[in-house]
């Protein structure tokens, strides 16, 4: 009891002591950076790349966007998305050539083009961030690319360098990087794609492949040894890529980071020894010349990003959609960017204390679990959600989009029963995608965040239909203006006609058994199985399901030895063949190791994909979609799922804070308003001392008797 | 005793080969290189040439355990496990599947777990063992019994509520404490003192019940009822005989778990964001990077090994008829 | 309809036959009758032991699994594909009213808006009533209280009258053993100082059967513990938990036992190589951290399943068999601390001198194991089991929190705090499912916390001989 009392006071006196300092006592930042123009944001998984060549997760993209420039980016407001330049002059125009280099009309037929060109002009007088791979002494000499084990004494980051340098961006740093992306042992996750596609890509790879293994100074020297013949520098400021055949979705590759510049200093900085042992990495120090560099990289802790003081200089935008103007997301048009001096991303891996730090402005914006949800967000009688008053009074606004990301339930193609081309399995498919009630899922599972799909192509990306003529009629009708799903009725006569009345399997007598593949590992799994259980058994069906591992679930599709299972599919770019080919037979996961987890296959389809790919958007492609469509809504092999809705809060010292789910660089654009901030997060985090005395008092009313009873019991037992 | 202690310390290598060869057993039983491979490249365009290339980059390409194919010794010597595990025996733990150094990275996190697991033991330790001679002081009345139900309480709340209440409690409403997060050096200690409530809290009631019963064992001896007999008080029985001669349990108690410290606790370290060693640990299991799990078992069996050490050694030292031989 | 045997079904009545077969054993040997005798006069023994035994009885009444027969005219019998146990069949109201998603304690209405279709056209957000809680109400707003505590009342009654036919059996069951009157026998039984508490007997008897009964009148029209997620009853679910509950804390125990017990005496009792190969054994296991084993044998366990699909047909054979692997794994895990001690113990008793006078008349090692060893370290093995159930239970419940517990399908308390977790963050908060959980499970841990408590006092030589 004593110690009680002594912790007890302890505890006071800490708070005491900080109740000196001015700041909040709950601030998780330093009381020096109340002031600071700080962007401060948080992150869930820890990023497992920062080099441009292998990164392809959207953990990693929040940081490598804001400090790797590709030749181009999305534009930060128009809709539908359109590239604009970044670190080009211009978005380049391909140029066609026949088989036997012959120049071809843009509107050359497909079979005709053998090569298509692209000249990529850059921006002249582009600088990289600071960095010690640039440093050179007075005669020109590079200061740090010969370290030996004494230099690195006190070295613990890359910051930790004396000098550093810069330099200008030149066309060889593109060379470089679409080398590196051929190099075998950086394992870059589009090689294969690019091998098919960038012309003397596949030659290079192979050469490369030779050199593996020996040694990192070694991997850099072959790397700027090496030729490829699909890519050549002009001059100082342009180069030419040269592509097998045609491939219009190439220019969205290069608005990808895998493309962005690379300098062979920082590869040949990065690969001297001693330097990795200290976690002193290209994979995990960047060197960029975007509007932010990363100076603290602590992906256990926190990772800071930082103004880059060597950059070019952008502007933000002056053009935007109709209303724009008036929403005030036009306000900031012209200025130079970026605002934010700093960015602070902390780790923070549970939902609970994250949403709990938004509330009191630690974070500047916050997505909203599926649990705070009824907290920040009612849905109003138009079925539009309006944040709750006690939202609204912090001045919290709401940003909603329809993400490029379809979720669905797929039908494994290859098994016997419920995939295959015969009509007693279309009408089983079809039967369940009417009975499993994707609106129910998504009202109980994500708030109503997100909206029922009528097939592949998500809004917003070319080919998507809105109103009747979107809808996917073997599972919705039109009625009153709006998709009704089809009466359940209606899917039991389809049981009926595939055979398999009331749900009993003719063979064994059985209500029909289908497995469903699961990656069974949150909390909220059961719940979601329950509800899936109950949407089979409205058929008669008895679902079975397997929950299992990620590495099983994965190997179950590769073998292809699953029935049902869910899995969606996030926009590599806004184009409907990014979609498409998701159901394109020769991208079959089993036979291919595609993408196409259903290995689906049906030959009009994948002729008309052929074509579709090469078409520019229009009113024939959008005619050819349409059939596409079609067809693979009468076979049915996903029950279409839903396309997410991306719900995300902003307070209101934060700008500019528009949802554009292509782009990732968008924290140069955005602005704050730290003294608001400060001001606001002083009032909302007084801290109540009354509890603190509470406690005390309440320790002392409980020792009193307590000590009082000792007393009495040791009298009593003495006797 | 330094003998002593050699010994055992060569004893220790036996047991770390098999704690070394469970780990890899039971981790590849499960997890194939193929999977890990897979893990790391991620989720889109991933070719069997790229898994091929990534095993062979990170030495997963050889046999698991046993190498038909090598000569002579090279046959156990040339497969994965004798690669990845001799290296563990000089403590160089090489680097994770990720690419990162683990002896730097557990260099680093070490320390925020320990700013939290020592506090929490000597705090957790003071008032687990002053409730526990409160309660026995009063044993077999009603203040027992309500005692031990409050315990059983305490111990049936899982430890995922004590710290949500707590970061509700004292984070939200009151707003004294930062709900979470870290920050290096001294700047750390407000990040701590809710971890540090939280971790007293929920180890209240398994500690206070497992002290009241090594109390009410020691209470029984025959010491005691002489020590009664001669007039001596409740008080001075309980302070003076039966604290002092529970101390050599508790004591040993402690120091079992005293070098377990460094491994940080699990799903704290996750839900305050502090950078130690559990999360550490959890974070590698999920993201199946098999180098830091075999690194942090290996570390593990170390220090339960030094703990049974310092158990023997710390018995000499409070009990004299004990020695080690 | 068709029995299902389950593994761990099949384990439960093994364990039953091994509980009996001791108690009808251990009723003819003074020595082992004497102290569970001295357990059942604690007043707290008695009372722990009916709420325990309450708890046992839902176990065994779910572990008997079958599948019913379903209703087709002609052909040979069909049998559903769902495999039930007795208490489901008991339960089966409980079981079927489903709501669409979460609903409170009691409540008529859901506790999330939906948009509902309105009679003149147009689509309002509202609480939609329930299809069943509160169902047979015209006005819930008016009636609900009156109907809840009419249902009280008659669930009291219910309770009492079942209470009396209970004690009035027992009254002339031991009325005609002994030959005298029930009033004499009430009137033995009620004064004070009897050998057996049985007014705190009664008393707790009667206080669970009147909770049960009030609580069957009351779910039979409400949610008593609201809805969960997908809306399904809470207090159904928490019941299903108290076998998987009860499970982990017996099989676990059941399974290690024989390894326990034969590894240890072995260990203390042969000392020299067989003691170190003992000791590196038990080092070596616990030198590696428990989750990390568990979670590996539970991943190997998934690889074997998927790599096995075909004999696991149904949902909850694959849970079950789960559920057993969790139990002997977690077995493998705790078994070393028992090890350990019985070590120690059958160290010392090897040096006392009948030990020694019988190794000198030339008894075998195996006469001499079984005869002077075993039964002297039997009250470790005792006590131990008991002191580490009410663990193990709580145990189960942490490893769902690392998604290493059982089956994400199966009604557990784990499961329950755990999707609990996301329910406190939201707002409003649902609450249910962790009270319910937490209250089911407490009462259990508290009482085999208190009967631990009596069985070491009375097994315990050292600590009987203050009492």
């Amino acid at each position: 009891m004593i110690r009680l009392i002594q912790t007890a006071i302890l505890v006071i006196v800490l708070f005491a002591l900080v109740g000196c300092g001015d700041s909040s006592w709950n601030s998780p930042y330093p009381s020096s950076d109340v002031d600071s123009n700080t962007y401060y944001s948080s992150f869930y998984e820890r990023p497992k790349h920062l080099d441009p060549a292998r990164s392809y997760g959207s953990d990693e993209t929040i940081f490598l966007a804001q400090i790797y420039e590709p030749p181009l980016q999305y534009h930060f407001l128009l809709k539908p998305y359109r590239l604009v330049p970044l670190s080009a002059a211009e978005v380049p125009v391909p140029r066609y050539f026949d088989a036997a280099g012959n120049p071809l009309p843009q509107d050359a037929p497909l079979d005709m083009i053998a090569r298509s060109d692209y000249l990529v002009r850059i921006k002249p007088g582009i600088r990289y961030q600071p960095h010690p791979a640039f440093a050179r002494d007075a005669e020109g000499r590079y200061l740090y690319h010969a370290l030996t084990r004494a230099d690195l004494d006190g070295i613990a980051h890359v910051t930790d360098f004396r000098e550093t340098g810069t330099r200008e961006l030149t066309a060889d740093d593109f060379l470089y990087q679409i080398k590196r992306l051929a190099a075998p042992w950086l394992h870059s996750p589009i090689t294969g794609l690019m091998r098919e596609h960038i012309r003397g890509f596949g030659v290079l790879a192979d050469e490369l492949g030779a050199v593996e293994g020996q040694g990192a100074l070694e991997h850099v020297e072959a790397l700027r040894r090496a030729r490829i013949s699909g890519v050549e520098v002009i001059d100082r400021y342009s180069f030419r890529i040269s592509l097998n055949g045609k491939y219009p979705q190439f220019n969205y590759w290069l608005a990808m980071t895998f493309f962005a510049p690379m300098p062979w200093e920082a590869d040949l900085f990065y690969a001297q020894p001693g330097l990795a042992e200290r976690n002193i990495l290209l994979d995990w120090s960047p060197v960029g010349t975007g509007p932010y560099m990363l100076t603290e990289n602590n992906p256990s802790l926190r990772m800071v990003l930082e103004r880059n003081p060597n950059f070019h200089g952008e502007r933000y935008p002056v053009e935007g959609m109709p209303g724009d103007a008036e929403s005030g997301i036009l306000a900031d048009a012209g200025k130079p960017i970026p605002f934010i001096d700093r960015a602070i991303y902390s780790l923070e891996k549970e939902n609970v204390p994250r949403w709990n730090k938004f509330l009191q402005g630690y974070y500047d914006s916050s997505g909203i679990t599926s649990d705070a949800f009824d907290q920040a967000v009612q849905i109003d009688a138009r079925g539009e959600p309006i944040l709750t008053p006690q939202i609204r009074e912090r001045g919290i606004s709401l940003l909603t989009s329809v993400e490029p990301i379809v979720y669905y339930m797929g039908f494994n193609m290859l098994d016997p029963v419920v995939g295959g081309d015969s009509e007693r399995a279309r009408l089983l498919r079809r039967a369940i995608s009417i009975a499993v009630d994707f609106e129910e899922f998504v009202s109980i599972f994500t708030n109503g965040r997100g909206a029922v799909a009528q097939g592949p192509i998500p809004p917003g990306i070319f080919g998507y239909r809105e109103g009747e003529a979107g809808i996917n009629h073997y599972v919705y009708e039109w009625r009153n203006g709006r998709a009704v799903r089809r009466s359940l009725d209606e899917a039991k006569r389809l049981m009926e006609e595939a055979g398999y009345p009331g749900g009993v399997d003719p063979e064994t007598g059985r209500a029909l058994a289908i497995n469903y593949e699961e990656v069974a590992t949150g909390p909220d799994d059961k719940a979601r199985l329950n509800w899936l259980r109950k949407q089979f058994a409205k058929l008669g069906i008895e679902l079975v399901i397997r929950a299992t591992d990620y590495n099983r679930f994965q190997e179950k599709m590769r073998t292809g030895v699953g029935q049902v299972y869910m899995w969606g599919w996030n926009a590599d770019y806004p184009d409907p063949e990014n979609f498409l080919f998701l159901l394109y037979g020769p991208n079959g996961k089993v036979a291919h190791q595609g993408e196409n987890t259903s290995n689906y296959a049906n030959p009009e389809f994948d002729r008309l994909f052929d074509q579709m790919k090469y078409m520019e958007s229009g009113p024939e492609r959008q005619a050819v979609v349409d059939r596409m469509l079609e067809i693979v809504r009468a076979d049915a092999p996903w029950s279409w799922g839903f396309y997410p809705k991306a719900f995300s809060l902003h307070h209101r010292w934060l700008m500019n804070a528009h949802p554009n789910q292509m782009a990732n660089n968008t924290l140069k654009y955005r602005r704050i308003d730290p003294v608001l901030r400060a001001h606001l997060r002083d009032e909302w985090n007084r801290p109540v001392t009354w509890p603190l005395w509470a406690l005390g008092a309440l320790v002392t009313l409980l020792v009193i008797p307590a000590w009082w009873m000792v007393r009495r019991r040791e009298r009593s037992t003495a006797l | 005793m330094i003998a002593y202690i050699v010994r055992r310390l060569l004893y220790a290598i036996p047991i770390l080969v098999g704690v070394n060869l469970i780990t890899f057993l039971l981790f590849f039983v499960v997890n194939s290189p193929d999977d890990m491979a897979r893990m790391q490249l991620g989720e889109k365009r991933v070719t069997e040439e790229a898994v091929q290339a990534w095993k062979d980059d990170h030495g997963y390409g050889k046999p698991l355990l046993y190498n038909a194919g090598g000569e002579g010794l090279a046959r156990f010597t040339d497969t994965i496990f004798f690669e990845k595990s001799a290296k563990l025996f000089v403590f160089q733990f090489g680097s994770s599947d990720e690419g990162r150094d683990i002896g730097y990275d557990i260099s680093q996190r070490m320390w925020p777990s320990l700013a939290i697991a020592v506090p929490v033991l000597i705090v957790g330790l003071a008032f687990n063992i002053s409730f526990a001679l409160f309660i026995v002081f009063f044993r077999a009345t009603y203040v027992d019994l309500a005692s031990v139900v409050l315990l059983v309480a305490m111990l049936s709340i899982s430890s995922l509520f004590y710290i949500i209440g707590g970061q509700f409690v004292l984070g939200k409403l009151f707003h004294l404490v930062p709900i979470s997060g870290y920050d290096t050096g001294l700047n750390a200690w407000k990040f701590l003192i809710l971890p540090v409530i939280v971790g007293v809290i929920g180890g209240i009631g398994s500690g206070t019940r497992w002290y009241r019963t090594l109390f009410l064992e020691e209470i029984a001896q025959d010491y005691v009822r002489t020590a009664r007999a001669k007039g001596l008080g409740e008080r001075r029985v309980l302070f003076g005989h039966v604290l002092r001669n529970a101390l050599i349990p508790i004591l040993t108690g402690v120091v079992v778990v005293l070098p377990l410290l460094f491994m940080g606790s699990l799903i704290s370290e996750s839900f305050f964001g502090i950078p130690g060693l559990g999360s550490y640990t959890i974070d590698a299991i999920s993201n199946q990077d098999f180098a830091i799990v075999r690194s942090m078992v290996f570390l593990g069996a170390v220090l339960y090994i030094l703990g049974l050490i310092l158990t023997d050694i710390s018995y000499t030292l409070v009990d004299p008829r004990v020695r080690l031989q | 309809m068709t029995p299902v045997l389950l593994w761990t079904d099949a384990l439960i009545y093994l364990l039953l036959v091994i509980a009996i077969a001791f108690g009808l054993y251990a009723a003819r040997h003074e020595h082992l009758r004497a102290p569970w005798r001295r357990v059942l006069r604690s007043r707290i023994g008695m009372a722990t032991l009916i709420v325990l035994a309450g708890y046992a009885s839902i176990a065994v009444l779910d572990s008997v699994h079958f599948r019913l027969k379903v209703d087709r005219p002609g052909g040979e019998p069909v049998y559903a594909p769902e495999v039930l146990s007795l208490f489901d069949l008991a339960l089966s109201g409980l079981r079927e009213r489903q709501e669409v998603t979460y609903s409170a304690p009691f409540a008529t209405h859901l506790y999330v808006k939906e948009a509902v279709d309105l009679p003149g056209g147009g689509v309002t957000r509202a609480y939609p009533r329930l299809i069943h809680g509160g169902a047979h109400l015209a006005d819930p707003a008016a009636d609900r209280v009156g109907d809840i505590l009419t249902r009280v009342l008659v669930g009291m009654l219910k309770g009492l009258l079942l209470w009396m036919a209970v004690v009035g059996a027992l009254l002339w069951l031991s009325g005609r053993r002994r030959a005298e009157s029930w009033r004499v026998t009430w009137a033995g039984w009620r004064s004070p100082g009897t050998e057996i508490p049985w007014t705190t007997a009664l008393a707790v008897l009667g206080g669970l059967l009147v909770l049960g009964c009030v609580a069957g009148e009351l779910a039979a029209e409400y949610h008593i513990l609201g809805t969960d997620k997908v809306g399904e009853d809470v207090f159904y679910q928490t019941l299903k938990s108290v076998r998987t509950g009860l499970l982990i804390g017996t099989l676990t125990t059941l399974v290690m036992l024989p390894a326990a017990i034969l590894l240890g005496i072995a260990a203390g009792y042969f000392r020299g190589w067989v003691d170190d190969l003992i000791q590196y054994l038990y080092t070596t296991l616990n030198s590696i951290p428990g989750v990390l084993l568990i979670a590996a044998a539970i991943l190997m366990l998934q690889v074997y399943m998927s790599n096995h699909a075909e004999s696991f047909s149904s949902l909850v054979e694959r849970a079950d068999l789960r559920l057993l692997f969790l139990c002997v794994i977690l077995g493998v895990t705790s078994w070393t601390g028992l090890c350990r001690l019985l070590r120690g113990e059958s160290l010392k008793l090897r040096e006392a001198d009948y030990v020694q006078a019988s190794l000198a008349l030339g008894v075998g090692h195996f006469t001499l194991i079984t005869r002077h060893i075993l039964p002297n370290v039997m009250h470790i093995v005792i006590i131990t089991l008991v002191l580490d159930f009410s663990g193990l239970v709580l145990a189960e419940a942490v490893l769902s929190y690392v998604n290493i517990g059982v089956d994400p399908t199966m009604n557990s308390w784990g499961n329950m705090i755990n999707s609990a977790r996301l329910e406190l963050a939201r707002d409003p908060v649902v609450w249910w499912s962790l009270a319910a959980a937490f209250l089911f499970m407490f009462v259990l841990v508290l009482a085999a916390n208190l009967f631990a408590d009596v069985v070491r006092d009375a097994f315990d030589p050292r600590i009987r001989a203050t009492r």
